[in-house]
């Protein structure tokens, strides 16, 4: 069996697309039909199958067009990827979490064999079979972040643990949602969260960090999070805003169904066992506002939440200039009846 | 979210007499396998069973980081303590089933520091054991003074000198051979960072004679689990569960929770990982804060507690439990 992964792109001609089967295991964002933060923080353990909770660390058909995709932005931009001297401790522990993870769930594709330090890795989808000494840096061909997480769909932030708050001190970020690593790195938990507006005075971040801090080995944690894409583009950074910041003037009624698209990271926290860090993946989904509808409660209820949505939040999530082309273009699918409670579609 | 970690079933599968006071216990997973990877400082939290009575007690992992077919805890007898360590030296024996929590680590090392500087006194060597196999596999760099009452009483002393030669001092009280630390913390090179496990008197010194050199508090880390205290039996009353319950002599406040079949969520049960802080909706009485969690001002407010470690006297407790 195994996964069928597609040949697209997430730049140019932009020919990323959902097959049916990617449209229904969607991670929507929405439990009911409106939105507000919370600290909305569950035990990461596997959902049903067929659902991107299937496996811990989810692989599916966008992998090796996300890989080379990341390669591309590397090429461009080697700051993407970055660790500081005292982190390479939690690349080891990283590179361990994500084999162990994607072999457990993907035998047919990753393949992982260890003679005490001898590791063997096989990943197939991008034709890869390295022999290295787990922690020789000098085995593998990159730093074991870079060299593991070119291998693994999403961003990574890893966060070392110390004073009580948690320091961004290396990471992977090439599939963000408008935030730069290079800008971040070194700072806490409070700094890089700064520019979030409403949430610091609802005390949310003392107490999130309070819960990270927490994060036990062997009991991981996940959140969602959202925003909105125009173009199926994964690097929508900083570095690069004149490359996708005009997209946004772009949106007009007869091309929201495929321009615009929700994009939601699912976000797991884990604890890092070597170096007492935190890793904190960053998986981005995106799905284009056609494909969206084909879920009639799902499009009802994106109307209204982003019809309610308050004005800081649209504007802190880029949506002011196209929310009332896509709220009409949304408004015409919802007739007004209740949606069912819950995050899945009918 | 979770009460404490997830467990392990393991087995014991050798019990070693250190010295008069100590005994090591090793652990192995019942089934065979490896267990999970630890850092340098962690702890387990071993469940006893004794009768009725279920103990959870806080023990650092002794063994390196690397070797994870088992897990060694090291256990001084404490003939006036409330049971823990007695029960594990007179009634753990090899092959007995045991469960023990996940490692969690709360005096983790500052994997920045230029130079690790451990001072340890008596039983606080155990998380240094550890630590030490660590760094030395990574060609750390890290210099350790070890305080104990006598050499026959110098916990692992013997391994440690084996193991690291002058990398390791130490002084014998007997032999009135004292640690000069004001020479000590005046002549570490720019980007030391200083860690201190031992009794409450020592580490209360060397945090004050280090804040009094000018070191960064943020390069000073401790370790210090206080032990629950016994007292004064007392009574209270856990308002979200309607529940009134009796804290006995032996007992500590969380354990006595636990037993009415409350389950607050707990890590360290040592007053210092702040998971067991509790709200007072009302109280009669004065508290004894044995904590390390909450500030002195929290302490004087009466409107928390840490179950773990602290207690009451007085008429009436109210608890948002």
């Amino acid at each position: 069996m195994g996964i069928t992964f597609r040949k697209e792109t997430f730049r140019d001609d932009f020919t990323f697309r959902n097959s049916p089967e990617h449209i229904r295991r969607f991670p929507f964002p929405f439990h009911e039909d409106s939105y507000m933060y919370a600290v909305n923080i569950e035990p990461h353990v596997v959902g049903p199958k067929g659902s991107v909770l299937e496996n811990l660390i989810d692989v599916d058909e966008h992998y090796v067009a996300e890989m080379q995709d990341r390669a591309m932005v590397l090429a461009e931009d080697p700051l993407r990827c970055q660790s500081l001297p005292h982190m390479t401790l939690a690349g080891w522990d990283l590179l361990e979490l994500l084999m162990e993870q994607q072999a457990l769930g993907y035998p047919e594709h990753f393949t992982l064999t260890r003679d005490g330090d001898r590791w063997r890795w096989i990943n197939r989808p991008l034709g890869i079979d390295d022999t290295f000494t787990f922690g020789d840096t000098s085995t593998l061909p990159y730093g074991p972040v870079e060299y593991i997480t070119r291998q693994s769909q999403g961003d990574f932030c890893i966060l070392d643990q110390r004073d009580g708050n948690l320091w961004m001190d290396a990471g992977m970020v090439t599939t963000q949602a408008d935030w730069s690593l290079d800008f971040d790195i070194g700072m806490n938990f409070f700094e890089w969260h700064a520019p979030v507006p409403l949430a610091h005075e609802k005390g949310i971040f003392v107490r999130a960090l309070k819960f990270l801090t927490n994060i036990q080995q062997g009991k991981p944690a996940r959140r969602l999070n959202w925003t909105m894409t125009i173009n199926p583009r994964l690097d929508t950074s900083p570095e690069n805003y004149h490359k996708w910041g005009p997209d946004r003037a772009t949106v007009t009624p007869e091309n929201v169904g495929d321009k615009v698209h929700l994009r939601v990271e699912l976000q797991s926290f884990w604890r890092l066992p070597r170096s007492n860090g935190i890793v904190f993946p960053i998986r981005c989904y995106l799905i284009k506002m056609d494909e969206l509808v084909t879920q009639p409660k799902w499009a009802r209820r994106l109307h209204r939440v982003i019809r309610d949505l308050p004005e800081e939040l649209a504007n802190y999530k880029g949506l002011t200039r196209y929310r009332p082309t896509l709220v009409e273009w949304l408004s015409k699918l919802d007739d007004g009846s209740p949606t069912s409670p819950g995050f899945g579609p009918d | 979210m979770s009460t404490g970690t997830t467990k392990l079933d393991v087995v014991v599968s050798d019990v070693v007499t250190v010295n008069d006071l100590v005994t090591r216990f090793h652990f192995r997973r019942r089934d065979g396998g490896l267990l999970p990877t630890f850092s340098g400082g962690a702890h387990v939290v071993v469940e006893m069973r004794d009768g009725e009575r279920t103990r959870l007690n806080p023990y650092s992992l002794m063994g390196s980081p690397l070797d994870t077919r088992e897990y060694t805890i090291s256990v001084r007898r404490d003939d006036v303590g409330r049971g823990g360590s007695l029960f594990m030296h007179n009634q753990v024996r090899p092959g007995l089933e045991m469960v023990v929590s996940y490692p969690v680590n709360l005096f983790s090392l500052d994997l920045r520091a230029k130079k690790h500087l451990m001072l340890a006194g008596g039983i606080g060597i155990t998380p240094f054991m550890a630590q030490t196999a660590q760094l030395a596999g990574e060609g750390g760099n890290f210099e350790l003074h070890y305080t104990c009452r006598t050499a026959s009483l110098g916990t692992y002393a013997d391994v440690l000198s084996e193991r690291y030669g002058r990398r390791v001092r130490l002084y014998h009280d007997d032999r009135e051979e004292r640690i000069d630390l004001d020479r000590l913390l005046s002549s570490q090179p720019l980007g030391t960072h200083l860690y201190v496990c031992g009794p409450a008197g020592m580490i209360n010194w060397v945090r004050d004679r280090a804040a009094a050199l000018g070191w960064p508090p943020e390069t000073v880390h401790f370790e210090h689990f206080a032990a629950p205290q016994p007292g004064l039996p007392f009574e209270v009353t856990l308002a979200v569960s309607g529940k009134t319950i009796r804290v006995g002599e032996q007992q500590s406040l969380l354990e006595a929770i636990e037993a009415a079949g409350v389950d607050p969520p707990y890590l360290c049960r040592g007053g210092v990982c702040g998971q067991c802080e509790t709200n007072v909706i009302s109280c009669d009485g004065k508290f004894i804060h044995n904590d390390h969690w909450l500030s002195a001002e929290e302490h004087r407010s009466g409107r928390k507690i840490m179950p773990c470690v602290s207690r009451f006297e007085g008429r009436s407790l109210v608890l948002e439990r």
